[in-house]
């Protein structure tokens, strides 16, 4: 083998692998990816069913009701429209009513959101800074601006 | 007034880092030796003016002295010791100082050991990790400075976040910082063989065991953040694909492919261009690291109190060092010269493969990480990327990288013969076969490639095995012959084993707990049972208790097999008391390499709670595999010819006596 040959199969290789890497990449982010909603989005639009969305908001107050078999509902809102989620599971610690939350899952045919999994990190705001800026844009946030006072 | 002291210490430190940063570059480019010689004495007095400053806030910590602000947003007088001692670096800033104070202490440790280095290398080293360190002690004095004051200092503190009140926070950070920031002298090596135009295998023999060192504590690092999050957050879960593991990992990823290309620098002087750049990535990928975690752009448990000017502060540092490295590199790396060229099937070969791969899902990982905060920046709009999107990039990339790992240890340089390979690891090709084989019968159709990732795993780990005992031609030889060649193998050679059974095995672990984990979630009442993976779990009932700084519920559970009592685990709920945050405690029994893993969610108040049980069959598995390849790198960096300066005719005579042994 030359030179030349030993440095070709050095280049192709290289080359083939970063195109499998990049077409795996592509693919995943054309297949894998999730957007962030807030309740006005999903009401105001048409989803195809069985999408994988993440919805952010409130925990509107008085709404979480607890079943047997670890079941729970609760509705979420962004002050200007709300959505019912189901989930089944151990909410997150910092999960409480008026406080934001972000969860992911489907929306039913029913229209009720089922969630696979639900978030409450946030910042010492208790917000998540996705639900915070989405509130923003409805015009219902706040303050909230200064950052953690001394 | 101490506190004055630290503070103090702190800006006389980076006088010392501008000196550091001028004085032994312009030696080294005029070939003034005394010039150069400053190098050494000012990175030592550098360290322990650093090291002054980090003990004076160790010990406002330890007072509970509340006028010094850090310490009143952090801490509380109730906290317990550990907790007071840890929590310095439980905040931005102290965490930031804990960050300085290792980079000069890596600094400090090439001036005082580094006498065998070329004098202009050393100097030039230096100076550049002059320039970072200068860098971010500025970042600490102008934008996190912890020894500010308070002028009315309160009673009493706000105490830390108790997801931080945790063992996890002595260990974790420590030693996930000397990891990412102990790159930074392979990074300053670099920079300096670019500037002084010069790289041989010398400067890979000296470059190798910082990199050794620093992986191996990251490895160690982010194996003990995996397990702190599996069992303080009480998800269960080991490893999230947050941006924040992410920001650990790829340095992680980088640096393994470097730690493999440096031996090909080292044994064939050939891809030397290639490895400085590998250097400039990895430190520059702790780097993006340092700043997706302190910049508070992500939301998360390491992102403290954020402030915009921090985030800019580091974006620029960070802009500075990647951009004004790569640029060095592309002025300086054609004049490096190439060396020895080998064949496309040969140990070369393999570990170019391994680079190829490692670089590859590395690219994968940035791009998942970044991907959304850059449509965030451009578009506005949020997406997420989550494991999905992981397990479908950077799970293809490293299936062929882990069938080739056993391949590479058994080529031979330059050309190497892949049937003669092969024929030397046929036995853990039969075993990794029979054990899918196995797994297949054990589990049915049902999960396809589950069996095969156990056979993969257990590839590697005979693959391993196998290298050591065919080096040492055990079985040809006899066992009692065979256990003296053992012992008397290079520390490399166990090093390179060792890692790769640890890689083994960690896969092994991740298969097993992914693919066979059982789990149910059930609303119980006190005498309630649960059946899981042939347990009985029977709730007794829940009791109120009081621990120094927080409140908790914690639940009863006992475990039996079959009517056998087996364990009695105690998960629990609090709720710290200064913050009123809750937490959740869970409660974990350990069978063989298997856990049970136990976690409460609220209670509903008729004394019935929602209850989260988990069987994770091997999980233990996935850090017992880092700790054996972060033994790994022990071994390597303690063989003999990589140990710094260690003088050329003893490596010689080793070989020559071993020859004389045969």
């Amino acid at each position: 083998m030359t030179r030349k040959q030993r440095r070709l199969t050095l280049i192709g290789s290289a080359g083939a692998v970063l195109a499998v890497a990049l077409g795996l990449i592509l693919f995943a982010l054309n297949d894998q990816i999730v957007f962030f909603q807030s309740p006005t989005d999903i009401t105001q639009s048409t989803m195809p069913a069985g999408q994988r969305i993440r919805l952010g908001g409130l925990v509107e107050e008085n709404s979480v009701v607890r079943s047997d078999n670890a079941q729970v509902s609760f509705r979420v809102t962004d002050m200007a429209n709300t959505v019912a989620v189901t989930y089944t599971g151990i909410l997150p610690d910092l999960f409480r009513e008026g406080q934001g939350v972000v969860t992911e899952g489907i929306i039913g045919p029913d229209g009720v959101f089922m969630a696979d999994s639900v978030l409450a990190k946030h910042d010492e705001n208790y917000m998540p800074k996705e639900v915070a800026e989405a509130l923003k844009d409805q015009g219902h946030w706040q303050g909230g601006e200064e950052t953690a006072n001394q | 007034m101490i506190v004055e002291f630290g503070h103090y210490a702190l800006v006389l430190a980076f006088a010392m880092t501008l000196v550091q940063s001028v004085v032994p570059l312009w030696g080294a480019l005029t070939k003034d030796e005394r010039l150069m010689a400053v190098a050494a004495p000012v990175s030592v007095v550098m360290f322990l003016l650093v090291l002054m400053s980090f003990v004076v806030l160790t010990i406002s910590y330890l007072n509970s002295d509340f006028s010094v602000l850090n310490v009143l947003e952090n801490s509380h007088s109730a906290k317990p010791l550990l907790y007071k001692f840890t929590g310095v670096w439980g905040n931005h800033e102290g965490s930031m100082l804990l960050w300085v104070l290792i980079l000069v202490f890596f600094g400090a440790l090439v001036g005082a050991f580094g006498g065998n280095l070329p004098s202009d290398l050393k100097a030039t080293t230096l100076a550049v990790q002059g320039w970072v360190s200068a860098g971010f002690i500025l970042f600490l004095l102008a934008t996190s400075n912890p020894f500010n004051r308070v002028v009315n200092p309160p009673l009493e503190g706000a105490d830390l976040n108790p997801i931080l009140q945790d063992i996890g926070l002595a260990i974790h950070p420590p030693l996930l910082y000397i990891g990412y920031v102990g790159f930074s002298i392979t990074f300053s090596f670099a920079v300096a063989a670019l500037i002084l135009g010069r790289i041989d295998a010398a400067w890979a023999r000296w470059v190798r065991p910082w990199t050794l060192l620093a992986w191996c504590f990251l490895t160690l690092g982010i194996a003990m953040g995996s397990y702190w999050a599996y069992y303080e957050l009480g998800w269960g879960g080991w490893w999230f694909w947050d941006p924040v593991e992410n920001a650990s990992f790829m340095p992680w990823l980088a640096g393994t492919a470097l730690l493999h290309s440096a031996i090909v620098m080292e044994k064939r002087e050939a891809l030397k261009v290639w490895t400085v750049l590998l250097a400039i990535f990895t430190f520059s990928l702790s780097l993006l690291g340092t700043f997706l975690v302190r910049s508070g752009v992500l939301t998360s448990v390491h992102a403290f109190a954020t402030d915009p000017a921090r985030g800019v502060f580091i974006l620029t540092l960070l802009c500075l060092f990647v951009g004004g490295s790569l640029a060095l590199y592309a002025w300086r790396a054609p004049m490096l010269k190439q060396g020895g060229i080998f064949a496309p099937i040969s140990r070369e070969g393999g570990l170019v493969l391994n680079n190829l791969f490692l670089t590859a899902a590395t690219a994968a990982v940035f791009v998942g990480t970044l991907y959304p905060l850059a449509l965030d920046v451009v578009t506005g709009e949020k997406i997420s990327v989550g494991a999905p999107f992981f397990n479908l990039t950077f799970g293809p990339l490293m299936v062929p990288l882990l069938i080739a790992v056993p391949f590479g240890p058994v080529l031979s340089w330059k050309r190497g013969d892949l049937l003669a390979a092969a024929q030397r690891l046929y036995a853990a090709m039969g075993l990794a076969l029979l054990l899918t084989l196995f797994t297949f019968w054990l589990w049915g159709m049902e999960k396809v490639l589950a069996p095969l990732g156990v056979g993969l795993a257990v590839w590697v780990m005979a693959g391993a095995v196998s290298e050591i005992v065919t080096r040492v031609k055990f079985f040809e030889i006899g066992p009692k012959r065979g256990f003296a060649r053992l012992v008397g193998l290079p520390g490399s050679a166990w090093g390179t084993a060792l890692a790769h059974f640890g890689v083994g095995v960690t896969v092994l672990g991740i298969v097993t707990a992914s693919a066979f984990q059982e789990e149910r979630i059930e609303t119980m009442r006190p005498g309630d049972t649960v059946d899981l993976a042939g347990y009985q779990v029977t709730f007794d009932g829940a009791a109120p208790r009081r621990g120094p700084n927080f409140t908790e519920e914690v639940g009863h559970f006992t475990i039996r097999q079959g009517g056998v009592h087996v364990a009695d685990l105690d998960p629990s709920k609090r709720v710290y008391t200064a913050r009123q945050m809750p937490t959740t405690e869970a409660g974990i029994h350990t069978i063989g390499f298997s856990q049970l893993y136990l976690s409460m969610g609220e209670g509903r108040g008729d004394g019935a709670v929602d209850v989260r049980v988990y069987f994770k069959p091997l999980i233990t598995l996935i850090w017992i595999g880092c700790v054996i390849m972060s033994l790994g790198a022990l071994f390597s960096m303690a063989d003999r010819r990589l140990r710094v300066g260690a003088p050329k005719p003893a490596a010689k005579r080793k070989t020559a006596s071993l020859a004389a042994a045969e």
